[in-house]
């Protein structure tokens, strides 16, 4: 599904770019892009190692483990797949705190951390597992307490209440998280398309 | 209040975590430095691993974006939004959500530049802004982090999540603002 939609990204935006009579947007936007993405990696090396750092420390201290103990009976309803000891537990909490309360850069180390300790429990190395589905169904439809650039940016056009946009987001984000951890339910309890053995 | 609460929160949470967790570690004996250290290695090589991925996805939106590809699609979806009540300035940021976190940022600043935060307009690019998170780019970040090219259901399980955001982000705004 993936190569179909990125297909269709990349073929409609060319021949529309070219029925409007400049095909040249497309090749800046394209050689534009690519450098801006190995930018984005390079912004990211560093704040990568600085919370995967700090995260090391608390695992060595055992705050994780108790953290990822704390939340046991949640967890494993969520990742049935998933062994309750498992070092995974902990670093999707940690990505879930961090997206919870707004901290956008800490998020993506922790999230990538439990991304690699998902994968060593992944049968099959190039497809998502059922726990990656499910983790990333709340990751991306996780609620936010804090829009803190959004607010940002209402303050600096002199809106009157920059944060009575709060409520409302909550209310949208509940929402969505809602839908989004049933459908994913959905699909690793009711379709053969959410379990991990099966034959291709 | 409430508000008040949750600045506080935002101001301190980084400090609050980088002050607690290395001392808690001194005390419990780690020795903090060196583990560290250890962990921010992973750090150069998780990134790296990213870029060819990141590289095809962004090259893709980027040019579906620039090319005039999302006006049309705005146009064919605008006359459905309209009669549940979402302005037209308001559809191509609900279209690239899903898409380029960067990209809608600049929208909803733009849209508050123009018609001011306050504005109905202006309440709901932010509402919607803070809604959900960029689907596309996270599947590209975390999937390509290790490795994996087949994304399964989770493509669809994202877009259901963001639709729901971006409808129940347009209700809420038409029953309060209105």
């Amino acid at each position: 599904m993936l190569n179909v939609i990125w297909l269709v990204l990349l073929a409609s935006g060319i021949i529309i770019a070219a029925i409007n009579g400049q095909v040249e947007v497309a090749t800046q936007a394209a050689l534009g892009a690519a450098r801006g993405a190995v930018e984005v990696c390079f912004d990211l090396i560093g704040i990568m190692a600085l919370w995967l750092g700090i995260m090391r420390i608390g695992e060595r201290a055992g705050l994780v483990e108790a953290l990822a103990r704390a939340l046991r009976p949640v967890m494993s309803k969520l990742f049935p797949s998933v062994p309750a000891e498992h070092p995974a537990m902990g670093a999707i909490i940690l990505n879930l705190s961090a997206n919870v309360l707004g901290l956008g850069n800490a998020a993506t180390p922790f999230g990538l951390r439990a991304m690699q300790e998902l994968q060593k429990l992944n049968h099959k190395s190039e497809e998502a597992s059922v726990a990656m589905c499910t983790f990333l169904a709340l990751n991306t439809s996780c609620i936010t307490l804090i829009p803190a650039t959004i607010i940002g940016v209402r303050a600096s056009f002199n809106s009157a209440d920059p944060t009575e946009i709060v409520g409302p987001t909550i209310f949208a984000t509940a929402c969505a998280m809602t839908l989004g951890v049933t459908v994913d339910y959905l699909f690793r309890t009711r379709s053969r398309w959410g379990r991990d053995d099966r034959a291709d | 209040m409430l508000i008040d609460v949750l600045t506080v929160i935002s101001r301190w949470a980084i400090p609050f975590l980088l002050l607690v967790i290395p001392v808690y570690g001194f005390l419990r004996k780690v020795p903090v430095y060196e583990a560290f250290i250890e962990g921010a290695e992973e750090g150069f090589t998780t990134a790296v691993k990213i870029i060819p991925f990141l590289v095809g996805m962004l090259v893709a939106i980027s040019v579906f974006r620039a090319s005039g590809a999302m006006e049309s699609l705005s146009q064919l979806l605008g006359p459905a939004l309209r009669t549940i009540g979402t302005p037209a300035e308001v559809l191509p940021l609900a279209i690239m959500r899903p898409l380029s976190g960067s990209g809608v940022l600049g929208m909803a600043t733009e849209l508050m530049r123009t018609y001011g935060p306050d504005s109905f307009i202006g309440r709901l690019a932010s509402t919607m802004q803070g809604t959900t998170d960029t689907t596309f780019f996270v599947l590209t970040v975390y999937f390509g982090s290790v490795g994996i090219t087949r994304y399964r259901y989770s493509i669809i399980t994202g877009l259901t999540a963001d639709i729901t955001g971006l409808l129940a982000s347009i209700y809420i705004c038409n029953l309060l603002f209105r």
